[in-house]
């Protein structure tokens, strides 16, 4: 029997769907729309059933694919996902169709704009599959390209030094990744991620670097973190971390909103997935060294972006900069894993729960910020394009349905116990404080500042003296709920019902902390 | 048989001159049928001998006296080149399309041109292959100052002497290696084998490798390039930077580096850090991906954005051979491959669908047509090659730059690193050019050129996929080429050149 290639199966659909979108053309509309959303469904359909027949009481790869790909280079066609994988898969199948439908106004060159959309959902899926570096990194760059042009040709006025500085950002860290793997890939003529974590877990990854680059004048130490801190910079500035962060607001806050929610949802995902999944097996040792500067930039990322949201005044700023903040809390975690503990046992298993936070976190804030940049993009159609934190006021009284909903979201950003936000953060915070207690106290002071900027856009949007000039602002319409209420039921799922995530990522989650060297 | 790729061009070119004046739309087709006849012979050839080794194809005594030959051989080397002369011929030729200017004479030194090109990557003696080289600058100079635009004639008064003053370098390095060799023969393999002096190589390599260097556009030899390719009318620049600039860099590697392989060792002593020749020309080859890039950065014409990117590019091809070890150079023959395609679509979008529709290659003046709108072929057409120019993954450019700074990783680690700084810039220069020239700024009142321009006719839209086509084939697939130039360089030709970091 020939097993059928799911993953690649998976990652074609979207772009069989960008082709046929763009021999559509762009006369008839809402043919466009609704086809675009159907491909986005099939998509979401199969990451199901993959989900379905995964199986998680196992933490290897599963539907793996690999054959012989450029024999030159040694590089294999190798795809296949664990419980991380099939969770980065199934967020950006939810996400997809979310910014899909969050798009709907668009009226310009509808087509292009969802054929973009589809050939960014397949450079996340390739991203999120793809186990050799080659092969990983063609569809890391190449999400640059559908996004740039979302940017480019939907933004808002600063459309076009938003989306250079996100490409040039973006494209130095990745310039120094490909170099900091090339030297690697000197060295032990390996592309595979999973044949480098195993050198790296016996140890002999960096001596053969070292051993084959023959930098007489620096030390091994010293090669191993300049590659580290090349392979670091192209996640970081993805993710982002402070300071590289500084591309992120304009572009979130100048994308149309459909992509606002794929920039957020989704492709921020890539730097997290960078970390975990690249970062932390190879670069384990190395990151140990530097954990100390490392913690006090998630801190620093964690922190200035609170405040930096609570200073403005344009809802979309303040999501963005809300957005580096939650996943500042993965950061957290994830550097906080890396601290050592000599095999203490009750450790590990802090371990265990601060690495499960990430996950869930990495997933729920995909899920909420989508959903949160969907309420931006509705109140802006209603609005007119306005989207200032002063420029409603008591909307409860004319929308009261969007009130209670957007207002459901926003305390699941908050963190509020039930809702899904407050898991992740739990274990995070659970997990890191005995670890790095320090760091994880000063990170507290992001969340009291999250909770005031988001009680500020509740009272100053919401509640209050209705705004005149909002008097006849419409309600949701019945579509608009059925298309929300999916999401918002997951997020009361997960709030209730975690493991419904933990039980894919759990066995994983185990093993990449077992695998790491302490 | 793959010889009568070059016969075939040079009939048909003869054929053109035969037809009766006037007769356009003749003219077309017979030089379109040239070429398609001179890659599918080649493609042919490709397909039945995938080994990639030399293999003699005509060997006849021509001046038996000198122990000249005419003798034609093909191996991996020189069937990508020819593979990728065949594509940029036949792609030329549609972008040529709608020329009415003495067509029949504009197709007939197009095609000598392409029949001399073909010759230089089949010739295996090299007298042979000088008399190529030389039969090339003709075409080219008729090319650029009867049908070319802006400063033509000063353009190609300096291309050519650029090429004269190269060949005459060249002339005298072979003629030394011949005296010295006291052989009797001008066969390259023969003359590969004789154990010149150490001191020998070390004066005649650097002036072989400069004087094919200069066509190659190596820095600081290369400002004939821009002007040169921004006064040729399309088909010719696409041929220019596509094409013959590969010569170049072809005979660097074929009788430069075959020749004198002990030139390119250690001086024993050093000058600025340099200890070798192999230093020096590495030096001048990042030299020249940075310096064109940063060049490339700052033009407001837009052909010249795209003619410094050549020189940019072409510095990834030399620096690729310098590493002298497999990757490096496999590398460098795929990126000429490479860079071919890309340049000649490139140049196809800015000359062809750009410059003959709007009559400027002002980038200010073409950002208020906001031309994404109006050729939208030709902006997706124009951001797909830039992509791929500037080394994004899945397109040729990327697996070949990869290999390149591979290499290069592993003979000059500190040089990688300014190579990526080349590339950075090489994305800004893409994506700057690309938005001033296609997207309206962002505020600006968008003013459409009036009258309407034609919409993108089907024989460039054909060209451009092909073209297209051919960059992500290599770049998802680059085993097809591998395939045969990996065993090319393993052959014996290239012993000398394999030790040391050689892997």
């Amino acid at each position: 029997m020939i097993a059928i290639p799911w993953i690649s199966l998976l990652t074609a659909i979207p772009i069989v769907g960008a082709l046929v979108l763009l021999m559509l053309g762009g006369q008839n509309k809402n043919l466009v729309r609704w086809s675009a959303l159907v491909f986005g469904l099939a998509a979401f359909v199969l990451t199901l059933f993959l989900w379905h027949n995964f199986d998680s009481s196992s933490a290897s790869l599963q539907f793996q694919e690999r054959y012989n790909w450029i024999s030159a280079l040694g590089v294999e066609y190798h795809v296949g996902i664990d419980g991380l994988g099939l969770l980065m898969l199934l967020l950006s199948s939810i996400v997809v169709p979310i910014g899909m439908l969050a798009s709907w106004q668009i009226e310009e060159r509808v087509h292009l704009y969802y054929s973009l959309i589809l050939v960014l959902q397949a450079c996340l899926f390739g991203t999120f599959t793809a186990l050799s570096f080659f092969h990983w990194f063609i569809f890391w760059e190449l999400s640059l390209i559908p996004v740039f042009f979302l940017i480019r040709l939907w933004g808002g006025p600063r459309r076009t030094s938003a989306a250079t500085q996100f490409l040039v950002y973006t494209m130095v860290g990745s310039i120094t990744l490909l170099l900091s793997f090339i030297a690697i890939f000197l060295a032990t003529k390996k592309f595979d991620f999973i044949d480098l974590a195993a050198l790296a877990q016996n140890g002999q990854l960096m001596p053969a670097v070292v051993d084959k680059l023959a930098w007489h004048r620096f030390t091994p130490e010293h090669v191993a973190l300049v590659l580290f801190a090349g392979a670091f910079l192209g996640f970081a500035v993805k993710v982002p971390i402070f300071p590289f962060h500084t591309w992120l607001p304009s572009a979130y806050c100048e994308a149309p909103t459909g992509t606002t929610i794929l920039l957020t949802g989704a492709m921020s995902k890539m730097g997290v997935y960078g970390f975990i999944r690249i970062l932390l097996p190879i670069f384990g040792p190395q990151m140990q060294i530097v954990l100390t500067p490392l913690l006090w930039l998630a801190v620093a990322t964690i922190v200035f972006s609170a405040y930096a949201a609570l200073a403005q005044k344009d809802l979309k700023r303040i999501f963005a900069y809300s957005s580096i903040n939650h996943l500042g809390y993965c950061l957290l975690a994830i550097f906080a894993v890396l601290k050592f503990t000599g095999g203490n046992a009750a450790l590990i298993t802090q371990k265990y729960a601060a690495m499960n936070g990430v996950l869930l976190q990495a997933f729920n804030h995909g899920l909420t910020a989508a959903t949160l940049f969907w309420f931006v993009a509705i109140l802006e159609k209603r609005s007119g394009g306005l989207r200032g934190l002063n420029d409603f006021g008591g909307l409860r009284k004319v929308a009261p349905v969007f009130t209670g909903l957007m207002g459901i979201t926003l305390f699941s950003t908050l963190g509020l116990p039930g809702l899904n936000g407050f898991i992740g953060e739990f274990l995070i915070f659970k997990g890191s404080f005995p670890l790095v207690t320090w760091a994880t106290s000063l990170a507290v002071l992001g969340l009291l500042v999250t909770a005031i900027f988001v009680l500020g856009i509740l009272q100053r949007v919401f509640s209050g003296p209705l705004n005149q000039r909002w008097v006849s602002l419409p309600d949701l319409t019945m579509s608009e709920r059925m298309a929300l209420a999916p999401a918002i039921a997951l997020m009361f799922v997960l709030g209730l019902y975690p493991q419904l995530v933990l039980g894919v990522v759990n066995n994983t989650v185990i093993m990449m902390v077992q695998h790491l060297r302490f | 048989m793959i010889a009568w790729t070059i016969y075939i061009s040079f009939l048909g070119a003869a054929g053109l001159l035969l037809l009766p004046r006037g007769s356009v739309a003749l003219a077309r087709v017979l030089a379109l049928l040239t070429a398609v006849a001179g890659f599918g012979i080649t493609l042919t050839y490709f397909l039945q001998h995938r080994t990639g080794e030399m293999l003699t194809i005509t060997r006849v005594p021509w001046v038996p006296s000198l122990g000249i030959e005419y003798h034609l051989a093909a191996d991996g080397i020189s069937l990508t080149l020819v593979l990728l002369t065949g594509i940029i011929a036949i792609t030329g030729i549609l972008f040529s399309w709608d020329i009415v200017e003495r067509t029949r004479e504009f197709f007939a030194f197009y095609l000598l041109l392409i029949g001399a090109v073909y010759g230089v990557f089949l010739s295996s003696d090299l007298f042979l292959l000088f008399v190529f080289y030389e039969l090339v600058i003709i075409p080219k100079y008729f090319l650029i100052a009867i049908w070319g635009s802006t400063r033509r004639e000063y353009g190609a008064m300096k291309l050519v002497l650029y090429s004269f003053v190269g060949s005459a370098m060249v002339l005298i390095g072979l003629i030394a290696a011949y005296v010295v060799a006291g052989a009797k023969t001008t066969s390259l393999s023969e003359l590969a084998q004789f154990p010149f002096s150490l001191h020998f190589q070390m004066l005649a390599f650097p002036l072989v490798f400069v004087g094919f260097a200069i066509l190659a556009g190596m820095w600081p030899f290369h400002t004939w390039a821009p002007t040169g390719h921004v006064a040729a009318p399309t088909a010719a620049s696409m041929l220019l930077a596509g094409v013959v600039m590969k010569l170049g860099a072809y005979g660097c590697l074929r009788v430069a580096m075959t020749l004198f392989p002990l030139g390119l060792g250690p001086w024993g002593f050093h000058v600025l850090g340099l200890g070798s020749w192999r230093d020096v020309f590495a030096l001048l080859a990042v030299i020249g991906i940075i310096y064109g890039a940063l060049v490339a950065l700052v033009q407001k014409d837009f052909k010249f954005v795209i003619g410094y990117s050549s020189v940019s590019h072409m510095g990834f091809i030399l620096l690729g051979l310098m590493t002298l070890n497999q990757l490096g150079l496999s590398g460098a023959v795929l990126q000429m491959f490479s860079h071919g395609i890309l340049a000649g679509l490139l140049f196809a979008v800015v000359g062809r669908m750009v410059y003959a529709r709007t009559h400027t290659r002002d980038l200010a003046k073409l950002g208020v047509m906001n031309l994404n709108k109006v050729i939208p072929f030709a902006a997706v057409t124009f951001v797909i090659a830039g992509m791929a120019s500037m080394g994004l993954p899945g397109f040729s450019g990327f697996v070949a730059e990869l290999m390149i700074l591979i290499g290069v990783w592993r003979a000059y680690p500190l040089l990688a690193v300014c190579v990526g700084f080349g590339i950075v810039v090489g994305v800004v220069y893409i994506w700057r050019a690309m938005q001033k020239a296609f997207f309206v700024e962002a505020g600006v009142e968008c003013a459409p050129p009036k009258p309407p321009l034609p919409s993108i006719s089907f024989p460039e839209r054909l060209g451009a996929i092909i073209l297209i086509g051919a960059s992500v084939l290599i770049g998802l697939y680059p085993q097809v080429l591998l395939n045969i130039i990996v065993p090319a360089l393993n052959s014996p030709l290239f012993e000398g050149l394999r030790k040391g970091s050689w892997q």
